[in-house]
């Protein structure tokens, strides 16, 4: 067993063991930081497979922006230290088996088929070569869906302010 | 014992299944974000995962990997948005609160 293998089934176990208790934990904003380290165990894998800039993404993104907002949202809308009611037992046991199921048909398929790599040349997944595959308009260019993203997410922070905005009788009746 | 594409894909399916139960079981609106969030990051794995070990000359994985995440950052900007909204209005982010469309 080399040192890397080791290594993989760290992460794997802090990754899985993170997000088991991410969605059992009552307490909502231990929730969040187990969330936490469960995404930092997933950059740690993209570490691990040598995509330096997705596992930088992961972290910039998930960690530092979703996961900020995930706690902002528990302060602005919770009662600190209060647990999350407790569920009923039988929607513990039918979900657990719901998704065991569907874990052991998408493992059997999975270890069933045989996957056939292709033989090329490796390509190295430096940020040059993201870059300028990214930007490129010739053929497996991504500029159009690069483009059609910002547009998203523009309309997505638009649409954002416009939801969480106060209607102007709020704001009226606030000032009274 | 070397690590392969399956080791990858049982994680990632772990991690997917993780996420869907928390989706089953969960009442409150930021936890069931947050078992979103699981989900879409083990889909992330997947495709890097095959980007690596089925073929490595191309970047394409990584590319639907960096959309995923652009998107599941606005994905979650609008959520939180509607959840303050919801908040606002019904003192409450319980979606068993929220049933005025039911009946």
């Amino acid at each position: 067993m080399s040192g890397s293998t080791i290594i993989f089934y760290l992460l794997a176990a802090f990754i899985l063991l993170n997000g088991l208790l991410a969605v059992t934990t009552r307490h909502i904003f231990r929730a969040a930081i187990y969330l936490l380290f469960s995404l930092i165990g997933i950059a740690g894998i993209y570490f691990w497979l040598q995509y330096e800039f997705i596992a930088a993404v992961q972290i910039v993104v998930y960690v530092g922006g979703i996961v900020v907002l995930i706690i902002f949202s528990i302060f602005l809308t919770q009662q600190s230290g209060q647990e999350l009611p407790k569920q009923k037992l039988g929607r513990i046991v039918f979900s657990a088996l719901a998704a065991f199921c569907g874990f052991a048909l998408i493992m059997l398929q999975v270890y069933q088929h045989t996957f056939t790599a292709t033989t090329e040349q490796p390509v190295e997944a430096s940020v040059a070569n993201i870059g300028n595959q990214m930007l490129g308009t010739s053929d497996h260019g991504y500029a159009l869906p690069f483009e059609v993203v910002s547009m998203l997410l523009l309309a997505a922070m638009v649409g954002c302010i416009v939801i969480a905005m106060r209607t102007p009788k709020e704001i009226s009746d606030h000032k009274l | 014992m070397q690590i392969g594409l399956n080791h990858l894909l049982f994680l990632s399916t772990a991690l997917f299944f993780i996420g869907i139960y928390g989706f089953f079981t969960r009442k409150n609106l930021v936890t069931i974000l947050m078992s979103v969030e699981l989900v879409l990051n083990s889909v992330n794995l997947n495709f890097i995962a095959f980007n690596k070990y089925l073929w490595p000359n191309r970047l394409d994985g990584v590319f639907f990997t960096v959309f995923i995440i652009a998107i599941a950052a606005a994905e979650a900007a609008v959520a939180i948005a509607i959840i303050i909204n919801l908040y606002r209005s019904h003192q409450s982010i319980d979606v068993e609160k929220a049933e005025e469309l039911k009946y």
